[in-house]
């Protein structure tokens, strides 16, 4: 097992997602940067279903009772084992007793930490991701204990760190398709969407983004319609909100942009006042 | 069941978003389910979730879409397709509610605001049989189509940071039951002991898009009864099978 001795500011566990509920109302979760979460995985010749621990933003100390190995991927928060610096990337080998933390973040805001066979949290409607109401817990406090299920403690082969592409955590584009209700936006609007540099504000988290910027706009609420991670709404104040991966599965405002998947995996490691353009491919 | 003039576009690089004119209609929600119904009756492997609304389905993905228009075809198909048919079950929920001042914590604003006495409102919320279109917002949370247009009432400018589990409330020309204390801005008039989500449950939610509603007043007393029966196991939530 893995005991939590830190929480850290926002810890859960996290896979693909949990699809096939969406007709009670259940949104999809799963890890915010799936492009890491899957990273992590595939470094310890794991499944992408294996279920993987998403720290944000640092903060979070962690006790090891058994040899095990684990990766870490994503955001770089100044991981150190036993206060020694560990390579991202890369299986690490795991003794009893030892204590890793997560400090400060160099680049990036989420990082994923798998282990080899996953974290074996409940499955509740075929999946282990966190979400209130649904999962026993939706975030990890202080002292709780994550159940495991070692099948390996060694490293097999000889195993260099796998280099990842900076650009994934640093780019200010954010590629977006023309969502549903792209074409009842003027063509100012459209002018303001392409080329305005966005500002993320305090309000970000797992359900969304909102952004700073003020769009001019006139359009009306909308029928409630579905929504999907990835979903650009506009508010009739004229804020824009970029849904996430716990959003709900309806929504009754414009949805004017859909998110790549790759964007919605570079946007999760960006915070507060980061800023980004929208890269528009008509659809 | 007739035809309707349907438009299919691309949401995004792995959904397919099919709208049907945009109002809030038995006839089109009808057409809605069935069509939704049919394409799972066709157990397409890469579809893996689809989210209906009022008049609305939107057809999610495993991966992403290579070529948008042979997806759209092959849904085409499955819409006209006469042979496949759907044979879910729709039921109408008979659902206890407590009108009582206790639970109905707006009614006393409502009565004043509309000029209308307590006893008229509860009678007109509960007289009607409201359909439920889809559910969202929250898990189990339904959107039901169906209130009388008298009592249709603004949301609060200050939305309570706590609306209990349970409670029955109105919002603008919407009516609902809160699955899980939220906090939430509709004017609250009742609340039902019966739990429209619950984890530890095969289904969780028992009702779905298509199926019916029906308020039924029941006194303080009655609520703690089936409150109690609830927690013991004993209670049987009363349904009809609609046949159409």
């Amino acid at each position: 097992m893995i005991k939590l001795l830190s929480s850290g500011f926002y810890t859960s566990i996290q896979d693909l997602g949990r699809f096939g509920s969406s007709d009670i109302g259940v949104p999809v979760s799963g890890a915010m940067d799936l492009y890491s979460a899957k990273l992590a995985n595939h470094i310890l010749g794991n499944n992408d279903t294996n279920a993987i621990l998403e720290i944000t933003l640092g903060k979070c100390k962690l006790l090891f009772d058994r040899q095990m190995i684990i990766c870490i991927s994503g955001a770089n928060l100044s991981p150190k084992l036993n206060n020694k610096n560990i390579t991202l990337n890369s299986p690490i080998e795991i003794n009893k007793g030892d204590i890793l933390t997560f400090d400060k973040p160099v680049y990036g805001v989420r990082c994923y930490l798998s282990i080899s066979g996953g974290f074996q949290t409940d499955v509740v409607l075929n999946s282990r991701s966190f979400y209130k109401g649904i999962t026993d817990k939706y975030v990890l406090k202080k002292n709780d204990i994550l159940p495991i299920n070692v099948n390996r403690s060694k490293i097999s082969k000889s195993f260099s760190s796998v280099k990842i592409n900076k650009q994934h955590f640093v780019t200010t584009i954010i590629e977006a398709y023309a969502g549903p209700e792209y074409e009842l936006l003027d063509k100012k609007q459209r002018e303001e969407l392409n080329k305005t540099m966005f500002t993320i504000s305090k309000e970000n988290n797992r359900m969304g983004y909102r952004l700073e910027e003020l769009m001019v706009n006139k359009l009306d609420s909308m029928l409630t319609s579905a929504v999907l991670p990835g979903t650009v709404q506009l508010t009739p104040s004229g804020k824009l909100i970029i849904l996430m991966r716990d959003c709900q599965v309806t929504g009754g405002y414009p949805r004017v942009l859909q998110l790549t998947d790759d964007a919605i995996n570079k946007l999760a490691q960006k915070t507060t006042n980061d800023t980004f353009k929208f890269k528009i491919t008509p659809l | 069941m007739s035809t309707y003039n349907l438009t299919y576009k691309p949401f995004g690089n792995h959904a397919i978003l099919i709208e049907w004119s945009s109002k809030i209609d038995e006839n089109t929600l009808k057409d809605v389910v069935f069509y939704k119904n049919k394409i799972y009756k066709n157990n397409i492997k890469v579809i893996v979730d689809i989210i209906n609304t009022y008049s609305s389905l939107t057809i999610i993905y495993k991966y992403t879409i290579k070529n948008i228009y042979d997806e759209i075809l092959t849904l085409k198909l499955i819409y006209k397709n006469p042979l496949v048919q759907s044979e879910v079950k729709n039921y109408c929920w008979k659902i206890p509610v407590c009108y009582d001042l206790k639970f109905g914590l707006d009614l006393k604003e409502i009565s004043s605001k509309k000029e209308m006495d307590i006893d008229s409102i509860i009678s007109m919320h509960s007289t009607v049989i409201y359909t439920v279109y889809f559910i969202g917002f929250l898990p189990g949370f339904l959107y039901l189509g169906g209130l009388d247009k008298k009592l249709n009432f603004d949301r609060k400018p200050n939305p309570r940071l706590v609306v209990e589990k349970g409670s029955v409330g109105i919002g603008g020309v919407q009516t609902g039951i809160y699955p899980q204390n939220s906090a939430g801005g509709w004017t609250i008039i009742g609340k039902s002991p019966i739990s429209f989500f619950d984890i530890t449950k095969k289904e969780p939610c028992f009702s779905k898009s298509g199926d019916k509603i029906k308020f039924i007043p029941i006194s303080l007393d009655e609520y703690q009864q089936i409150d109690t029966q609830i927690k013991i196991g004993s209670y049987q939530l009363e349904k009809e099978l609609l046949n159409d």
